[in-house]
């Protein structure tokens, strides 16, 4: 079964916890600058929110890579960057409508969410549930299901 | 490794930037953030130092577990002598600005000296520059916010920094940073502001490392646990915050009410963190839009509010920032009440207002709120007129006199910065210091120790001031963490006040939140501490790391003239007894446990720190 990443703004409190959890994944150290996904504090309207790659079917960063270096993860539906291949000319950081493909200077290649081989750590993180990890074919289902409980007869 | 072990010297007379080693002797001694700053300013800032005079110094400093995924490990504090007190400060604010130190490979930066005209700090990573302020002096702390991310090009640039009273000596001037975050007490914005510093702002992207990380995820997510499993710590602070109290405190008649003349408020119900969850007529919104966290933090107790549009503050107010029709920091109990109860307004509008100006321009709200108060009472009984509040009808009660007092102290004009100086030189100045509320110059928190006893011994002997952040017995007294006490007896008050200021001393040191320890003791800090630094830390040596803090606080603050001769209460909480509700009749036992408390510290009779104690703390 091939699950996605379901984001729930509404939960978030802001705590960075996901930043954390995902930039020690990936580097190995606690630094929010290197984390595949953000929150973004909106201040005045009140809430916060995550925001990562929601690997695309057809996904324009891998199409718009010139030396295939961004490949589909069979297993997990994630589109990966293979650093052995990524040159780091950016052009999919461009191919990008949401902006979730980002260089990173220090190694000269591109970041982007992987799914962390299908056990990701940011919804294990998230002291909320902003952030879970769901079947992708029912990613709707907790929507859903409040809809669905409005028929439910006051008492 | 969780120390970056490198601390950056700002020397502001010189205008250079020095990177030196943290010094690990100490820092195995004394921890990090309070403990560790203490150690620094007891070195170099001789106790007799003028506050205000380039020769104090200022230390911005982390803790060994910021910067992590520690549960709350966000956190910095600011070290200094106090211009209000006179003694040790130390404030500590969340947010996310000593998490950036941090990621910046700062453990510590240290202002010295003084600029020969306005300033502010810019650090990015190794780079630390110092760059003229001078469009910015003279605006408030959103202002200056965005100008400098602005400037800076940066949304992800974390700024701390004063308002307008900071630069001109409000003498209870606090340091913002990410808007709405205070070191708030002691007045260490006014230091900064006396050095001409505006502002530091911080970008880091090199990252904190822990020493075993196996280990540390395993301590930290066990930590984690017990915070999502415990009552307060998972429901009552994320859904009403630290206002879960307001009721609660007021219920069992130790709610300090206009000026401490009364110990029940009977409006604290409309300015309750319930209230804040109620539609209101205008436009069906609550007060509180959400909860938000500090950085790491998951318990998230963060209040954020909106003032009723239709309100009297910001309808048709288009002089105001724009955040005053929105969204930002709302009230937490501590400035509710002393803007709220202690004053008598239960306009919760109102209050959240001030609050916001408190945020805007940097002031402490308790120190604010409670200098109101005692002008209040002063005017009620004719000992100040409206020829000396310049117009203004101080009667209790009086909203739009709170409103404009805290409008007036936060442009520092006026009257407002006679309300500057604080209640203790307030009421000194108009011949009746009794009337102010304070212990070494710092007004009150929320709690009579009338009605909860231990608080009394903890307030006489705070070392920074009357605070309710220092032995929070309230935990024991009233909500029976870790183990129930009758808040109205003195019985074995000394032995839980030194438990209690002893842990927080400790908890201060690490990098964390004091509100996990609702939920944690010393032995769930212990090992998230073990995993993440080198070395072997147990509950045993963070129990005796937090009191060496105290006697070391103390020891400074003696040399400084704030030693046992400030162990007092106001003569109201000891000879007038509380008028109504449960705790009526109770003055508080401050003669009888004060010197049980010497006796258990260690110290000689006269409250002084014994030589035998400091050879045993190694001090």
């Amino acid at each position: 079964m091939q699950m996605s990443l379901v984001i729930d703004a509404n939960k978030c409190t802001g705590c960075l916890q996901c930043e954390m959890a995902c930039s020690y994944e990936a580097e190995g150290v606690f630094n929010p600058t290197k984390s595949r996904i953000k929150i973004f504090p909106f201040h005045e309207e009140g809430i916060f929110v995550p925001y990562t790659c929601t690997q695309c079917d057809e996904a324009w960063c891998l199409h718009a890579c010139p030396v295939d270096a961004i490949q589909l993860n069979k297993t997990t539906g994630a589109k990966e960057i293979v650093n052995d291949l990524c040159v780091g000319c950016k052009v999919c950081t461009i191919a990008c409508p949401f902006g979730t493909v980002n260089y990173n200077a220090d190694s000269g290649k591109v970041i982007k969410c992987d799914l962390c081989g299908g056990d990701p750590e940011c919804a294990k993180a998230c002291p909320t549930s902003a952030i879970t990890y769901q079947d992708a074919n029912w990613t709707g289902y907790d929507k859903m299901k409040d809809y669905a409980a409005k028929a439910i007869p006051a008492k | 490794m969780s120390w970056t072990k490198k601390v950056l010297r700002i020397n502001l007379s010189a205008g250079t930037c020095e990177a030196e080693p943290l010094n690990m002797e100490w820092a195995e001694l004394y921890l990090g953030q309070r403990g560790l700053g203490t150690k620094y300013l007891s070195e170099e800032v001789p106790p007799t130092t003028e506050p205000l005079s380039p020769e104090n110094k200022m230390y911005l400093i982390t803790g060994p577990l910021t910067g992590t995924m520690a549960s709350t490990a966000g956190r910095y504090s600011v070290v200094t002598k106090s211009p209000l007190t006179g003694a040790v400060a130390c404030s500590n604010s969340g947010g996310f600005f000593g998490n950036e130190m941090k990621c910046a490979g700062w453990d510590m930066v240290i202002l010295e000296g003084k600029a020969a005209s306005p300033v502010y700090i810019s650090i990015n990573d190794d780079n630390a520059e110092i760059l003229p302020a001078d469009d910015i002096w003279g605006k408030s702390v959103w202002e200056a916010d965005e100008w400098l991310h602005s400037k800076h090009q940066d949304p992800q640039l974390r700024v701390a920094a004063i308002g307008v009273p900071g630069e001109k000596g409000v003498l209870y001037s606090a340091i913002i940073n990410d808007l709405h975050r205070a070191a708030g007490r002691s007045g260490v914005g006014t230091v900064m502001g006396s050095k001409n510093v505006k502002a530091v702002v911080i970008r880091g992207s090199k990252g904190v490392h822990v020493d075993k990380p196996k280990e540390f995820f395993e301590a930290t997510n066990a930590a984690k646990a017990i915070l999502a499993g415990n009552p307060v710590t998972a429901e009552g602070m994320p859904t009403l915050g630290t206002q879960v109290l307001m009721n609660v405190i007021n219920e069992m008649g130790a709610m300090p009410t206009k000026n401490w003349q009364h110990s029940v408020f009977e409006g604290a119900s409309k300015v309750s963190g319930e209230a804040m969850l109620e539609p209101r007529e205008s436009d069906g919104k609550a007060n509180l839009t959400r909860n938000g966290a500090c950085f790491a933090c998951t318990i998230a107790c963060g209040r954020i509010s909106t003032i009723d549009p239709q309100h009297f503050t910001v309808k048709n107010r288009e002089d105001l920032h724009h955040s005053y029709h929105g969204n930002s920091g709302g009230l937490e109990y501590e400035a509710a009440w002393a803007l709220g109860c202690d004053t008598g307004i239960d306009d919760i509008d109102a209050l959240t207002y001030a609050n916001f100006v408190c945020n805007e321009q940097g002031l402490d709200p308790i120190s604010l709120g409670s200098t109101i108060a005692a002008a209040m009472e002063m005017y009620e009984e004719g000992i100040i007129t409206k020829a000396d509040t310049g117009g203004i009808d101080l009667s209790f009660g009086n909203v739009e006199a709170m409103v404009k007092c805290t409008e007036l102290v936060g442009a520092a004009e006026g009257f407002g910065l006679e309300l500057g100086m604080g209640s203790a030189r307030f009421c000194a100045k108009y011949g009746h210091p009794e009337l102010s509320m304070t212990v070494r110059s710092q007004e009150f928190p929320a709690y009579d120790p009338r009605g909860i006893q231990g608080m009394g011994l903890g307030f006489a002997t705070s070392n920074r001031g009357a605070c309710h952040l220092r032995g929070y017995t309230v935990a024991s007294e009233v909500l029976g963490i870790p183990i129930k006490t009758d808040p109205l007896v003195t019985d074995g008050k000394a032995e839980l006040q030194i438990g209690f200021q002893d842990a927080t001393a400790a908890f201060d040191s690490a990098g964390i939140c004091i509100f996990t320890s609702f939920a944690w003791t010393l032995d769930d800090v212990a090992p998230q501490l073990n995993a993440d630094s080198a070395g072997e830390w147990t509950a045993e040596r963070l129990a005796e790391i937090g009191e060496r803090v105290w006697n070391l606080e103390r020891i400074y603050n003696e040399a400084a003239g704030q030693g046992a001769i400030a162990d007092k209460l106001p003569p109201r909480l000891l000879n007038e007894a509380i008028k109504a509700g449960p705790a009526k009749g109770k003055v508080n036992g401050l003669p009888v446990m004060l010197p049980e408390y010497y006796r258990a510290r260690g110290w000689t009779e006269d409250g002084v720190v014994s030589e035998e104690t400091k050879a045993r703390l190694g001090i």
